[in-house]
């Protein structure tokens, strides 16, 4: 990528046809079968495929060039996580390749779909990037190398077991002789590929495992780095765009007439059945005309709807009457519930939450009779291409994405309706490139928030205060059923229980005798999203928060309580009690410091967090330190999981303290950064983290560990002020940051 | 037409006096380091200097901008060598994402200048800007190390 910036974006745009790619035409619905093709990743062969450059390619992963630089390809998006600099050093770690000559390109879906697929998935999230594609990225890497030794074996007439690479560098052993990879790179590329590859045990690794620094840096501290929003091309127009702020709503009517004379406004355009968008010669003269611009709405029925008809409808979804989903159980609990000595419950809830990255979402698009091409920051490249395809009408052959670094993605990214506006828009403008780029405001009207949930949990005990029971019911909305109702299981939303689950990549961490999950569906009409966490923000408050409160109830230490009921998973328990070690659990804490304790399991991570804080006049909370433990499995950049657990603490708490979207006539209420308030830095606390791969599984990393810093905190509170928190955001409660 | 002085060079473009100055910095000057996020004055994506002050770019129009020293990330580094603040982000590795760090690495460099050795309070003080990515930890050891440089 940082030779995508230096060479621009219109250089870029006129190198990839140049690529040695066969004439191909098909529709969209083979594209769709296309996509859903398992992985048949080529690594190789006679035939040499050349980079933009003219460099060839050893494989698809790996182009080498005269001069020894290495680029490595990355389908997944990087969007700050890191994902860019970890894959690399993947593929670097079996290619035995010199780091410092190593730079890294994104192939395009086009591309990618030409080549039946040569990059496999480009869908970036659920903490996939890295784990989901370790392995052929790994092979891609390997194979190369043992190419480019097989080439310098050839050329020398010696034994390729007599060979070895390092650091870009082969050698035939006996005679001392050695050459580089850019100088056997041409004949290595016309070699077969070896059948069998066989990758180090990660105990090796000298470039994976370690917290190298990130390759994409530079360029973002001097302005050169290019967002999607910074995309230029020659002839471009910019537009804004407005759509019903009651979402179902239709768009009526608008009066072009009194903005056609304002400045530079060249048209104004109906997007959907939706939305309106002015097209102008910049930007601010397009958001200018369209905030002139008088529209009619259709809002309709859900014009109705407010956060309280909401809540209402979700708490009758917590009666045992209703409907449920089973999502897990074992035992009896509602008989042990029944017959208990002593029980508690509570009821707390989540809202919704706007993912407000950084960059508002946009997308530019040139759109010919024959050709669409989309520039935009995407975290799903073949989705982004797939709606390309939908939106215009064209087939794949004819069109392409160009994917430019993310301004933040947190989920938002991997849907693709701006990108789909934009194409509409350009449709009706051929042969002008046309930016589409939404307010702030528009952000913040038309998210795909994070599903709102109440949950009540009960908990049993007996006469000798051993928790016998535990019923966890959620009640609220389903991500899948709106955004992927495939992946439902006879309408049950498998995802709801995330960390709740008897086994698998989001396992619960205790066991009790009589446990019953459920979850009563209920989807409301604002569309929900995948938000970095996704279903572990709530569901790691809920359980986590009422696990204190059992504690409580039974006057046991929290870290005690838990650890009994932990003593079949002990990896979730090795991670809770790394965090009660490093916080000093169990010593007295600082004058008027409090602490909380949390774990949790998402994305084949386990984690768990320990926070300190202090609380002035009942409802100002300062948070001074948070540590944080996370076992990912295998760890390829250390360095760069401290910041993803760091910063996914800045995002949850934001969340938990300033968070909250707030339903009213249909639509959002918080429109802004002024209402919709993100944590600072003089909020920010120390974030120790632990990072405790303990092998054999490759769990994620970018959102696990976002889930146990809420319900540390509030567990802190309690033990701070003696009050229980079970509903967010803490601004609604009047508690705020000190 | 409006004339600005944009990184010592005087620039005049073709844009009404009441254009907020960020907006002309990115569509008619051209220079894209200098963000939108908010559009006002809350998350200083959009931060740049004007006669050396730290100021939100989005609130601050053409017109009262003219005639003042204004200077974008694009010309934080004097005479091609970077300035201390980019080398302490490049050396701690600051940036996720990035969106947000033109106008962070603005506002620290202006505390910098009024408060070369700045305390941890100094920092929560100055710097207000959003990152959703949540790269403060790493902000303020790297403003500690620039200071320190």
């Amino acid at each position: 990528m940082p030779q995508r910036t230096r060479e621009g974006i219109i250089m870029n745009r006129h190198a990839m046809p140049k690529l040695n790619r066969r004439a191909f035409v098909v529709g969209t619905a083979t594209v769709g079968a296309g996509l859903a093709l398992g992985l048949d990743l080529p690594f190789g062969g006679p035939t040499v495929v050349r980079a933009a450059d003219g460099s060839p390619e050893v494989n698809a992963w790996v182009v080498i060039r005269p001069d020894d630089t290495v680029v490595i390809r990355i389908a997944r998006s990087e969007m700050g996580q890191g994902t860019l600099t970890g894959l690399a050093q993947l593929v670097a770690e079996e290619l035995e390749c010199d780091w410092s000559k190593v730079t890294t390109e994104y192939p395009t879906p086009g591309q990618s779909v030409a080549r039946k697929r040569a990059w496999g998935d480009f869908s970036t999230g659920g903490s996939r990037g890295i784990r989901a594609s370790q392995e052929y990225v790994r092979k891609g890497g390997a194979t190369a190398r043992m190419m480019l030794i097989q080439a310098a074996a050839n050329e020398w007439n010696v034994p390729v077991a007599e060979c070895t690479a390092a650091s870009s560098v082969i050698t035939h052993t006996p005679s001392g002789k050695t050459t580089t990879y850019g100088k056997v790179v041409e004949a290595a590329a016309r070699l077969e590929p070896p059948a069998e590859v066989k990758l180090k045990d990660p105990k090796d690794w000298k470039i994976a495992g370690k917290g190298l620094k990130r390759l994409d840096t530079p360029d973002k501290t001097t302005g050169k780095m290019i967002y999607g929003i910074d995309v230029k091309l020659p002839g471009m127009l910019n537009a804004a765009i407005k759509d019903c702020p009651v979402f179902g709503g239709k768009l009526k009517s608008f009066d072009e007439a009194k903005v056609a004379n304002m400045k530079g406004v060249k048209k104004v355009v109906r997007v959907g059945d939706t939305a309106v968008a002015v097209v102008a010669d910049t930007w601010w003269h397009a958001k200018t005309a369209l905030d002139a611009l008088p529209v009619v709405w259709d809002e309709g029925e859900n014009a109705k709807v407010t956060s309280a008809s909401i809540a209402n409808w979700l708490a009758e979804g917590l009666e045992d009457a209703q409907p449920a989903y089973l999502g897990n159980q074992n035992g009896d609990a509602k008989a042990a519930i029944a017959s208990a000595a002593r029980k508690v419950e509570a009821v707390y809830n989540y809202p919704y939450q706007n993912h407000a990255a950084m960059e508002p979402l946009n997308a530019t698009v040139l759109y010919t009779a024959d050709k669409c091409e989309v520039w935009c920051g995407t975290q799903n490249g073949e989705a982004a291409f797939a709606a390309t395809l939908e939106a215009s009408g064209l087939t794949a052959d004819k069109c392409e994405v160009h994917k430019q670094m993310l301004g933040g993605g947190f989920g938002r990214r991997g849907q693709t309706d701006y990108i789909r506006q934009a194409v509409a828009i350009a449709r009706q403008m051929p042969g002008t490139p046309i930016k589409l780029l939404w307010s702030r405001e528009e952000d913040m009207a038309h998210g795909m928030y994070h599903p709102v949930t109440q949950c009540k949990l009960t908990g049993a005990f007996d006469a000798d205060n051993n928790l016998t029971a535990l019923r966890i019911r959620l009640s609220g909305q389903s991500i899948l059923f709106a955004l992927r109702p495939a992946a439902l299981e006879n309408g049950k939303d498998p995802a709801a229980f995330q960390g709740l689950n008897a086994q698998g990549e989001a396992a619960i961490g205790y066991t009790v005798p009589n446990l019953l999950v459920e979850h009563s569906m209920r989807n409301p009409h604002v569309p929900p999203g995948f938000w970095r966490g996704v279903n572990v923000n709530h569901n790691a408050i809920y359980l986590e928060c009422f696990m204190d409160e059992l504690a409580n109830e039974v006057g046991q230490d929290p870290l005690e309580f838990r650890r009994k009921l932990m003593t079949r998973h002990p990896k979730h328990l090795a991670v809770l009690n790394a965090v009660a070690e490093k916080i000093g659990w169990g010593k007295p804490p600082p004058k008027d410091v409090y602490r909380g304790i949390a774990q949790h399991m998402g994305y084949g991570s386990y984690v768990a967090g320990a926070a300190e804080i202090s609380v002035t006049d009942g409802n100002k909370i300062k948070v001074h330190r948070i540590v944080a433990a996370t076992d990912p499995g295998y760890a390829v950049n250390p360095a760069q999981i401290e910041r993803q657990v760091a910063g996914s603490f800045v995002y949850g708490l934001s969340g938990l303290f300033y968070g909250g979207c707030t339903v009213k006539d249909g639509r959002i209420v918080e429109s802004n950064f002024d209402t919709y308030n993100s944590m600072r830095i003089s909020e920010m606390p120390k974030v120790e983290s632990i990072v405790m791969p303990s092998g054999g599984f490759w769990g994620g990393v970018g959102e696990p560990t976002i889930c146990v810093a809420g319900p540390a905190v509030l567990n802190a509170y309690f033990a701070a002020t003696g009050k229980r928190i079970r509903s967010v955001p803490l601004k609604d409660q009047n508690i705020t940051f000190a | 037409m409006a004339n600005l002085t944009i990184n010592g060079k005087q620039i005049e473009i073709d844009v009404e006096a009441d254009t907020p100055l960020l907006w002309a910095i990115r569509e008619n000057v051209g220079l894209t380091g200098t963000k939108y996020g908010c559009g006002i004055a809350q998350c200083g994506a959009c931060t740049v200097h004007i006669d050396g002050v730290a100021m939100r770019s989005c609130g601050i129009s053409v017109g009262d901008a003219a005639g003042k020293q204004i200077t974008t990330i694009e010309g934080l580094a004097g005479n091609g060598a970077p300035h201390k603040v980019q080398l302490a982000w490049i050396a701690n590795d600051v940036p996720q994402c990035g969106y947000c760090q033109s106008g962070m690495i603005m506002a620290v460099a202006a505390l910098l200048k009024e408060k070369p050795k700045p305390t941890d309070a100094d920092i929560d003080g100055a710097i207000t800007n959003i990152c959703r990515c949540g790269t403060f930890q790493q902000v303020r050891e790297a403003i500690h190390a620039a200071a320190n440089a």
